[in-house]
């Protein structure tokens, strides 16, 4: 029996159980400096001047800088989703001339250690001439448009029997691993190399960004991996202090760590998911979809960072998820506004595009009178109908769906959530006046981002393997989930095989973990790598696979969620909650459970209660974890999660499709559905997060 | 994250405590450390000298005297959440402790360390403004007492001198069996309230003869509603002589922040004090049948 597809026992825990864990924070080197970030407190301003003198005389200062000082440092590229118009936007490592969002580095200092750093950094003052602030997508610089379509959407229109239109919002939250960024670089002279401790993500494309900026030879720079605490999309991309601890370390001749605390995280880290919709579906009189025409307008913040506009870029190419729709036009206004840099977080594009659309298709019930569910089904695609191509394209690829039984999961979901006594019960606790209401959102995920993904499996002379890989872990289980795959190739126990990621001078090529992409990608190349071993299996032997993918691979679930709303305070409490997800086959579906049930608590944090607010002035008052308020095992409801393989990938030897991001996507729709439920108010939910207050509002509006 | 330098003193008697805040400039005592703490890694209290209260002794005991709770200054959260005694006498202070932070922090946190941060959403100080707290303070020229009304000095600041220190509370009992509640909304569990409510009642033959109606959250210190208490003194019981009372803690002037607009807190001043009552008033009742 193998051991694909059975739950077996995490192999990278032990150090972490054991409190033997390495950390960002848990690497130093001997004579190593502290660094410290002089952040801007000024939304927008022309600096005048900036004065380091007092921080510089006080001992045990080693360094002020500021923009001046790494003026031969370009602002820093974008490793994806290039799109015209978004280069005068990147973000230097230094403020120059002007400070465009608050927590912005203006400075940096190196000390003897972590206090005299924080020290020095306060005696940096700055002269500013205050500039207006812009908080809002509706009006901020548009850096660019992002256009997508196929057919005629105004004849669509024209046609039509009903029309549906929304005003919808998501708010600015983003993934707040409970780890914050570290960088420790030290540079070798010996081997004129130079080291970068903490990374993870990409470490491979991380390097290359680093070498351009630093006009060194990929070669000559090595990123490491250690034990990473979580990422969510945010970590493990290059921000401005990577760069400066790697310069600092080459010029100063020691080494520099720098550890983010949790208020620079904040303010300074990533954020995501802003958009608002202007979206209007046109329908037939059986409620079947014949466009969906929407306008967005995305929040990008002050600068464009890694990402380019790929957030913009996955809502227009998701946004008609599961739905079979004829003509479809999303413009989306990507603008930059005078807040924290966005990018992607876990489901980027997708929890908003899956809000929209569902949003929709619950408008589209409610004004044709035909049931939810009973819309939804008129308008999945079949199955029959897959592959099922889209004349639409997503961060550079066609959309194809692959595979898929959508109408079979929705009827394996109602099942499981017993739906129509779920009906019947809660009609009688609102007649008993309680108000209770579910929701019921399905979606349309997309993993396994090609093009291509290598591995090198070896056997050692005890009989043990080597599995070495591009891959990087950000806790999920990478190193168990490929010592399967390759145990069951190699006909061998999980337990002898031993798998390396995240450091880029083990293997040549390697294209990180993002994008619900490792199983899929690197699993492949790992699965054809140890096939090939297994051909010639004998000590000192080696084989490398490389799988190859020009399509994305796309996954879909069901949600299903019970809430309970409070009339008086708008509290919401979630009572029950199943997730259903097709991932194609699971590898391990313990771990695969275990993705789905954080990514839904992550989701009620952006549908309820995570939210980077910010006052007037622009100054964001959600820097701590009393005022950013992420949801914790006692707000997580009990979650049931249905986990199907009914629809394997014909893209990969194993059928896989990538399961990281399934859990978050919907949870924004359901909940906004659960809601509407509950208060007897088709459409009353446009706006998340669904806080107390506004709940208390829409109930107020509702009665007047 | 790292709080500046600061000198750090280790007395172990009230006196001690007093001659070295008479002495030292720029002073500040640490109890539980729960607020301190944070705010000196984030740099928001900037000290030169830190006086640690944590070996000090005889601050730390719950005992009745007198028709009163007596509590130290540094008795810890957890302490007074198991203790038997606030259990039976002061039922709405258990409620109330069973509500701040969580068990991590109320191991470390103190009373007095609460009363002295006096955050306006403070379950503890909410509950000193429904009791009516004695609060004995040690100076250079011995110990004073200050009533709670007259306690809260301005914003999180309590009305006592740079010299002196909180070392216990007397928190004056009501009568068995008596009404009581304690009522919060936080938008998580374990977060400061949003609004807080404590509620007390005494009725005699069916009318409510006593009231305490108390808001914390709301506006900078905790509230009296005494409008509310003079609505119900002498009337019998209801939800609708609840209701009716409790709309007039909508016109409270009300704090805003990140988490509500003052028109919420308002509501919820509203909701809360109602349900406060009503918990209270059933309380009441429950007591009576099982006596």
């Amino acid at each position: 029996m193998g051991f694909v597809g059975r739950s077996v026992t995490r192999l990278e825990d032990a150090p972490m159980l054991t409190g033997r864990g390495r950390y960002a924070a848990d690497v130093s080197f001997s004579r190593e400096l502290h660094m410290r970030v002089v952040r801007s407190s000024h939304a927008h301003a022309r600096i005048v001047a900036i004065d380091a003198g007092a921080a510089r005389e006080l001992p045990g200062c080693v360094a002020v800088w500021t923009s001046e000082d790494v003026a031969e440092i370009p602002p820093i590229d974008f490793r994806s989703t290039r799109v015209q118009g978004l280069e005068p936007h990147r973000q230097p490592v230094l403020a120059r001339d002007r400070v465009r969002y608050v927590g912005e580095p203006v400075a940096v200092v190196f000390a003897e250690d972590p206090y005299l750093a924080e020290d020095a950094a306060d005696l940096v003052t700055m002269e500013v001439e205050e500039l207006p602030v812009v908080l809002s997508a509706d009006r901020g610089t548009e850096a660019a448009v992002i256009r997508k379509g196929y057919g005629d959407i105004e004849a669509a229109f024209r046609a039509a029997h009903t029309v549906v239109d929304l005003d919808l919002s998501i708010g600015r939250h983003s993934g707040v691993p409970l780890e914050t960024r570290g960088a420790i670089a030290r540079y070798d002279a010996m081997r004129d190399a130079l080291e970068l401790h903490g990374a993870t993500k990409r470490p491979h494309a991380n390097r290359d960004l680093l070498a351009r900026m630093l006009a060194r030879e990929p070669g000559s720079i090595h990123l490491y991996e250690g034990h990473v605490g979580g990422g969510f999309g945010v970590r493990g991309e290059i921000y401005p202090e990577d760069v400066l601890v790697c310069a600092a370390a080459l010029r100063l001749g020691r080494p520099v760590k720098w550890i983010e605390d949790r208020r620079e995280n904040l303010m300074a880290c990533n954020h995501s998911r802003e958009q608002r919709h202007r979206v209007r579906a046109a329908v037939d009189a059986q409620g079947r979809i014949l466009g969906i025409d929407d306008e967005f307008f995305h929040d990008q913040g002050a600068y464009v960072r890694t990402h380019g506009a790929r957030v913009a870029d996955l809502t227009a190419g998701m946004l008609p998820g599961p739905y079979r729709v004829p003509t479809y036009r999303a413009v989306g206004h990507y603008r930059l506004t005078n807040k924290t840099p966005a990018a992607t977080y876990r489901a980027p594009g997708r929890y908003e595009a899956t809000f929209v659309c569902e949003r929709l298709l619950d408008a589209i019930a409610a004004k044709t009178g035909i049931d939810r569910v009973e819309v939804r089904r008129r308008n999945l695609i079949a199955k029959t109908e897959m592959p099922y191509a889209r004349d639409l394209d997503v961060i550079d690829t066609e959309v194809v769906l692959d595979s898929g039984d959508y109408a079979g999961l929705l009827d394996q979901a109602l099942a499981r959530a017993d739906w129509a006594a779920l009906q019947s019960e809660l009609e009688q606790r609102r007649a008993a006046g309680e108000a209770v209401g579910v929701g019921l959102a399905f979606f349309l995920e997309k993993s396994g981002l090609g093009p291509v993904d290598v591995a090198r499996v070896s056997m050692a002379a005890d009989g043990t393997f080597d599995v070495v890989t591009g891959a990087a872990s950000l806790g999920q289980g990478v190193e168990t989930v490929l010592a399967q795959i390759a145990a069951d190739a190699l006909g061998v126990d999980y337990r002898r095989v031993r798998v390396a990621h995240g450091c880029t001078d083990r293997i040549e090529q390697g294209y990180g973990s993002h994008a619900s992409r490792t199983t899929v990608m690197t699993g492949s190349a790992v699965h054809i790598a140890a096939t090939k071993l297994r051909e010639n299996m004998q000590p000192g032997c080696s084989a490398q696979g490389s799988f190859e993918s020009e399509h994305m691979t796309y996954p879909y679930g069901v949600h299903i969620a019970v809430v309970n709303v409070d009339r008086d305070t708008g509290g919401v409490a979630v009572e029950r909650y199943l997730a259903a997800f097709d991932v194609g086959r699971a590898v391990n579906p313990r771990l695969v459970e275990g993705q789905i049930e954080g990514g839904v608590v992550q989701g009620l944090g952006g549908a309820l209660l995570e939210e980077f607010v910010y006052d007037a002035e622009g100054s964001p008052l959600s820097v701590t974890f009393a005022d950013y308020a992420m949801p914790t095992a006692c707000e997580a409801p009990g979650i049931a999660v249905l986990l199907t393989e009914d629809a394997p990938s014909p893209l990969n030897p194993l059928g896989i499709k990538g399961a990281g991001e399934g859990g978050v996507n919907p949870v924004g729709a359901v909940i906004a559905s659960a809601i509407d439920d509950a208060l007897g108010v088709a459409g009353a939910v446009t706006r998340l997060p669904v806080t107390p207050p506004r709940l208390v509002e829409i109930m107020r509006a509702e009665r007047r | 994250m790292k709080p500046p330098r600061f000198d750090y003193h280790d007395p172990e008697t009230v006196p001690e405590v007093v001659g070295l805040l008479k002495t030292l400039p720029n002073a500040r005592m640490l109890a539980g450390g729960q607020s301190l703490m944070p705010m000196l890694n984030m740099r928001l209290a900037l000290p030169d000298h830190l006086v640690d209260l944590n070996r000090v002794e005889g601050l730390a005991y719950i005992r009745e005297t007198g028709g009163a709770l007596e509590i130290g200054a540094m008795t810890r959260q957890r302490d007074i959440e198991f203790s038997q005694l606030v259990l039976e006498r002061c039922p709405v202070m258990h409620e109330a402790i069973l509500q701040v932070g969580h068990r991590q922090t109320r191991n470390r946190g103190t009373l007095g360390g609460s009363l002295c941060q006096l955050d306006p959403s403070a379950e503890l100080v909410a509950v000193a403004a429904a009791l009516e707290a004695t609060i004995a303070v040690a100076g250079p020229k011995g110990t004073r007492e200050i009533p709670f009304s007259g306690f809260p000095k301005t914003y999180m600041t309590p009305a006592i001198g740079p010299d002196e220190l909180l070392t216990r509370v007397r928190f004056p009992l009501w009568p068995r069996p008596h009404g009581w509640a304690f009522v919060e909304f936080a938008r998580r569990h374990g977060d400061f309230a949003v609004v807080s409510a404590a509620a007390l009642l005494e009725e005699d033959r069916g009318k409510i003869k006593r009231a305490s109606v108390t808001l914390g959250g709301v506006a900078a210190a905790p509230v009296r509603m005494k409008e509310v208490e003079k609505a119900l003194v002498g009337q019998t019981a209801s939800d609708a002589l609840f209701r009716d009372a409790c709309e007039a803690c909508r016109k409270i002037e009300a704090m805003q922040d990140v988490h509500a607009p003052a028109s919420y807190r308002q509501h919820l001043a509203a909701v809360l004090s109602r349900r406060a009552l009503e918990r209270a008033h059933a309380r009441i009742g429950a007591a009576k049948m099982s006596s």
